[in-house]
């Protein structure tokens, strides 16, 4: 009996496998991807970053089924969603904090690439593409924020997109009209805000997913110790410090997606406004145009960029300040002339540069969300100047400091 | 490897620690009192729902909230609700809608009275009770009272008759100058009620999610044992 459904089901797979290349395409990303074996935490936000995303599109559809984009019906409508409709708090919540994860796992995932410097040669192209999921996710976010149609949805839109108006030469005020399809943000700006935010972003954020795997099998993964695995093949032609991705890295990743889950969990049933951090107080009062919320914050993960835009007196300065300092991830891989890709084995120089740009961050994080007084400004100008040094100086000091010895082979720290 | 969990922990900890600590008060205008709310307490709830519909929705909505819902939730009987807390003329079904025009409420108190569903949520429940119990006599305001918790407020001083009436001394101190029906002790309770019935109709999910928030964590943390039991199986040959 057994045997005979092994042959049925070993039968299915050649009849599948001479149409389609299903084991073809297990075995090259799956059972004979070789990874290297010295993985260690921080590689787990990659496929994190994957789970996340599948928690956004799924909890999404379900949103969808019961949401209004119009400007009469948007803020009832999610309430319904969280009185009226079977479960729908819960699918909210996870929609909501999954998009405040999905900024944790990415700038953890990102922070991973920076320290081993996984971007650079051959693997320029890999970071690319994530720099441009990473665009792309923040343009998610921010028009996946307009929908609930609370006071912070309304008067953050403005402010974003009147950053637009910057731009000299008549093309800015045209530019924010079209934009919006209004004089103010409105009906049109949040049912062309829906279409963008259900399709259009999440089918290029699929896509562009898809080419960042593909150019990670391509050129294989770097480690921790950042150096080739392919250096050293055994007589099979299998790096000797690789191991198969199934099912050694799925096992592990498994593990991972538990004790996510466990924290996804103790936020969404516990703390789902997250101190108002991750749901404004404000956002819990309908759009309202004639009144102006004391306080215009983004939420924590624009933070940064926002504290470097108000850190610049010049409104058009600020603006390019702002995409700037994005911008300026993009060049990463050119501007790191170290002949070492991981940290492990740099100089001190750039040890401390890491270490200031971190801070600096973070600081710009905190400060982004507070209302900016005199102090703040000063400090949001020094972590500025740090934050774009980091990116500037990169070519000198790594270029200049001594480097140490890679090993021949991965080290199991 | 337990290195490696304790760094995977901290790692997703630490942004979450920089998120709470960063940034200025999560419910709006800070003020100096804090009120606990259980909203395991049903009485509590029922009693903060009899205030809600004697007190309050003649004037404010709570336009999201169903009566139904609401009975159900709080442990009452659809028909008593309906013959005892509607009295806007409407079903048990409906929304806790206020019986007049909003465009005659402008017309006579300057402005509309707001909407109370997600009061709870935008304000902070410590922010509700401090101005429930803060109105005091100023002569100079269209209804004879004036809040330091919102200066110039044009809601009159519903709860007057139960806490009596207070005066403001030149420091900003509110002292009683009349009793009310209710001793001081007595009518604080009675707001905190209100006000945890408010925190439940801002978000009625916050009656079942911690519960069911245990019982899903305790299934991962028994899910993620396992897992890592089944890694560290898989591992062992890997040096």
């Amino acid at each position: 009996m057994v045997a005979r459904l092994k042959q049925i089901a070993c039968g299915l797979i050649d009849w599948i496998d001479a149409r389609f290349p299903m084991t073809k395409w297990w075995n090259e990303h799956l059972a004979q991807y070789y990874a290297p074996k010295n993985f260690n935490f921080w590689y787990f936000f990659g496929s994190l970053a994957l789970l996340v995303l599948v928690n956004q599109i799924l909890t999404g559809i379900f949103l969808t089924m019961n949401y209004k984009p119009s400007e009469a019906d948007a803020f009832a409508s999610v309430e319904y969603i969280m009185r009226d409709v079977s479960w729908g708090w819960l699918v909210r919540y996870m929609h909501s904090v999954g998009a405040s994860l999905f900024f944790v796992v990415i700038y953890l995932h990102m922070f991973r690439g920076l320290i081993y410097g996984s971007y650079k040669n051959p693997r320029e192209l890999l970071w690319l593409f994530g720099m441009v999921i990473y665009l792309l996710l923040m343009a998610e976010a921010f028009m996946g924020y307009l929908l609930p149609w609370g006071q912070m949805s309304f008067w953050g839109a403005q402010v974003i997109i009147n950053l637009f108006g910057a731009i000299p030469f008549g093309i800015g005020d045209a530019l924010t009209i079209w934009i919006r399809g209004d004089f103010a943000v409105g009906d049109p700006t949040l049912n062309r805000f829906f279409a963008l935010h259900v399709a259009a972003i999440p089918l290029l954020l699929v896509a562009l997913v898809f080419f960042h795997i593909i150019a990670l099998h391509e050129v294989g993964s770097n480690n921790p110790d950042g150096i080739e695995i392919k250096k050293n093949k055994g007589p099979d032609g299998i790096p000797l410090d690789g191991i198969p991705f199934h099912p050694y890295y799925t096992v592990k990743d498994i593990f991972g997606t538990g004790m996510f889950l466990i924290l996804f969990a103790l936020i969404v049933f516990f703390a789902p406004e997250m101190t108002g951090k991750f749901l404004e107080p404000d956002n819990f009062v309908a759009a309202d145009a004639m009144v102006t919320p004391e306080h215009i914050a983004p939420l924590w993960y624009f933070a940064p960029f926002y504290a470097i835009l108000r850190a610049v007196p010049d409104k058009l300065m600020g603006v390019m300040a702002m995409g700037g300092a994005i911008g300026v991830m993009f060049l990463l891989p050119w501007l790191d002339r170290s002949k070492v890709r991981s940290i492990r084995y740099r100089g001190p120089l750039t040890k401390i540069a890491v270490t200031l740009f971190v801070i600096s961050f973070l600081v710009l994080g905190a400060l982004g969300t507070m209302p900016a007084g005199d102090v703040e400004t000063l400090i949001a100008r020094v972590c500025s100047v740090i934050y774009f040094g980091f990116f500037l100086l990169m070519p000198i000091y790594t270029s200049i400091e001594n480097t140490l010895p890679e090993p021949d082979r991965v080290t199991m720290k | 490897m337990s290195k490696a969990i304790r760094t995977l922990l901290l790692s997703m900890i630490a942004p979450a620690l920089v998120l709470v600590s960063g940034g200025v008060s999560a419910s709006g205008a800070s003020v100096d009192v804090h009120v606990d709310i259980d909203l395991g307490n049903q009485a509590a709830l029922q009693r903060g729902a009899r205030t809600f519909v004697n007190y309050c929705v003649s004037c404010h909505s709570a336009k999201y909230m169903r009566y139904s819902r609401m009975a159900a939730d709080i442990g009452l009987n659809e028909e008593l609700v309906e013959a005892n807390m509607v009295f806007t003329g409407r079903k048990v079904t409906d929304h806790m809608l206020v019986a007049f025009d909003p465009e005659d409420a402008k017309r006579w108190l300057g402005q509309a009275p707001p909407d109370l569903t997600l009061v709870a949520r935008s304000r902070g429940p410590d922010w509700i009770y401090a101005y429930l119990t803060s109105f005091h006599r100023d002569a100079d305001r269209p209804w004879g009272v004036n809040n330091p918790i919102q200066p110039g407020t044009t809601m009159p001083a519903v709860l007057s008759g139960l806490q009596g009436e207070q005066e403001m001394d030149a420091d900003g101190h509110l002292h009683s100058v009349s009793e009310g029906k209710l001793s001081e002790a007595e009518f604080n309770d009675l707001v905190k009620d209100l006000v945890s019935f408010l925190v439940y109709v801002g978000e009625p999910a916050k009656l079942v999610r911690g519960s069911l928030g245990v019982k899903v964590i305790l299934f991962l943390m028994v899910f993620t044992l396992l897992a890592y039991l089944m890694k560290r199986e898989y591992w062992k040959d890997v040096h």
